[in-house]
């Protein structure tokens, strides 16, 4: 858990951001029907589901750790990655569902993807209330951690397989997005999407690892000596 | 090898205490049976429904949704009917991956009997003309034996985490709702009588997720166990 503690990824994480919103607002996107400027949305939309997606990666990795180790800790930090997933998950929302509704028209159009969206997040809502649910420390983050490992593949084959095989208005659907398709994502977007990936993801971490210090401290204060 | 055979012998005594009493099977079927007769009893208030256009979807639909409640009732039971020294006592003389494989087996038999009893009945009331009978029939097996799979694992922590029926439903119903949305898609075309061939990636999927299920299940039941 050193690594928390260091200073140099921080910094990235902020020169990574400021970058994608000066370079994502001012760079040369490719003129496309429909969309038109909106496509600079690409770069906040897709990387909120990136800081998302590690946040829940690190979660389920702090759970497989607990169940080896049956350190309080890793149910602390998994607990926290989960948190600040949620944070993630509904700015992916928020940013899509705005984008949605200049470009399909709609808030809420009924898209395979947007479903699953919401399923997912009944999942990790179900995680909460779990623990929530659970009075004795030790058997709540052994269930909890359980069950946040059960969650993990039935919420990627949610949002990252089912859309795709049916038509969705998402790219990489089959019946395919009339405005934009993978193959429009040119090399000069690429140079700002992936920064902001990283950029976004290493903030993710960083609230999370906050999060998890401010929890360490409430444990510390709340233990009898 | 020693696995396999706890498995059996576990599931001979699941299904001879079920033999004894019954009451797991006669339970669920009398559940079936009166939420297919209120079905029957509520739609036939508006004269007219079966010309309806949209009779042939809703009729899929709502046979899916009856199987859901049905089989979370059932297997909801699977671990709060089993008291805490005898879980103990299996817990001695067995392996728990052994205990929580003769579970999933045994619940996929007693969902796949019911099933395909609930189908009967349905069709019964509610009589519609399914094209390609067989393959809906094996749809329906799919189904059932999917929702076991995912249903025992989630009974086993809810009943760890205080075992309320509103803990089941709220952990169940995400998890199986992708579940859910592939059996209503593919059991869809099989009555319409569209091309076998063309459900195949979806049947894939339903049988990847189920094998992902049961792996999951096989690797985090050992730890759940313990108390």
């Amino acid at each position: 858990m050193k690594f928390i503690y260091q200073t140099w990824w921080k910094v990235l994480a902020v020169v990574l951001i400021f970058y994608t919103l000066i370079a994502g607002l001012q760079f040369r996107v490719p003129r496309l029907d429909i969309l038109h400027e909106t496509i600079r949305n690409l770069y906040f939309h897709v990387p909120m589901w990136m800081a998302m997606l590690s946040a829940l990666v690190l979660s389920v990795f702090f759970s497989i750790r607990y169940l080896a180790g049956g350190r309080e800790e890793d149910d602390l930090a998994s607990v926290e990655c989960v948190n600040t997933g949620m944070i993630f998950y509904v700015l992916g929302l928020i940013t899509g569902m705005i984008w949605a509704k200049y470009t399909w028209g709609e808030y809420w159009s009924n898209d395979p993807k947007q479903n699953s969206a919401a399923i997912a997040f009944l999942l990790y809502c179900a995680y909460l209330v779990l623990r929530n649910s659970i009075d004795e420390e030790q058997k709540r983050a052994k269930i909890s951690a359980i069950y946040n490992i059960f969650a993990f593949p039935i919420m990627i084959v949610l949002l990252f397989v089912l859309p795709r095989l049916t038509d969705s208005l998402h790219p990489g659907g089959a019946g395919g997005n009339p405005g934009f398709n993978k193959y429009d994502l040119d090399s000069h977007m690429r140079v700002v999407l992936y920064p902001a990936f990283i950029g976004w993801s290493l903030l993710a971490v960083w609230i999370a690892s906050i999060r998890y210090r401010i929890r360490l401290i409430e444990n510390k204060r709340h233990d009898i000596n | 090898m020693k696995l396999a055979g706890q498995t059996i012998e576990l599931l001979k005594k699941e299904i001879l205490l079920e033999w004894r009493s019954k009451y797991a099977f006669n339970g669920v079927l009398l559940y079936i049976v009166s939420t297919v007769f209120v079905c029957y009893i509520s739609f036939n208030l508006n004269p007219g429904f079966k010309e309806s256009s949209g009779y042939s979807i809703v009729w899929n639909i709502l046979f899916w949704i009856i199987m859901l409640f049905a089989s979370v009732n059932a297997i909801a039971k699977s671990f709060m009917q089993e008291s805490k020294s005898r879980l103990l006592y299996y817990y001695c003389i067995a392996h728990p991956q052994a205990i929580i494989l003769s579970k999933i087996i045994y619940n996929a038999l007693l969902m796949g009997l019911l099933s395909v009893l609930a189908f009967t009945v349905y069709t019964l009331f509610f009589p519609n003309n399914v094209n390609d009978l067989l393959y809906y029939l094996f749809i329906v097996l799919l189904g059932s034996t999917s929702f076991s799979t995912v249903f025992t694992m989630i009974s086993a922590i809810a009943s760890k985490a205080g075992n309320n029926g509103t803990l089941m439903a709220i952990l169940s119903f995400p998890v199986i709702i992708p579940v859910i949305l592939l059996l209503v898609k593919v059991s869809k075309s099989a009555m319409d009588g569209i091309d076998r061939s063309l459900g195949y990636g979806n049947v894939g999927i339903l049988l990847a997720i189920n094998a992902i299920v049961i792996a999951l299940s096989l690797l985090l039941f050992p730890y759940l166990w313990r108390d």
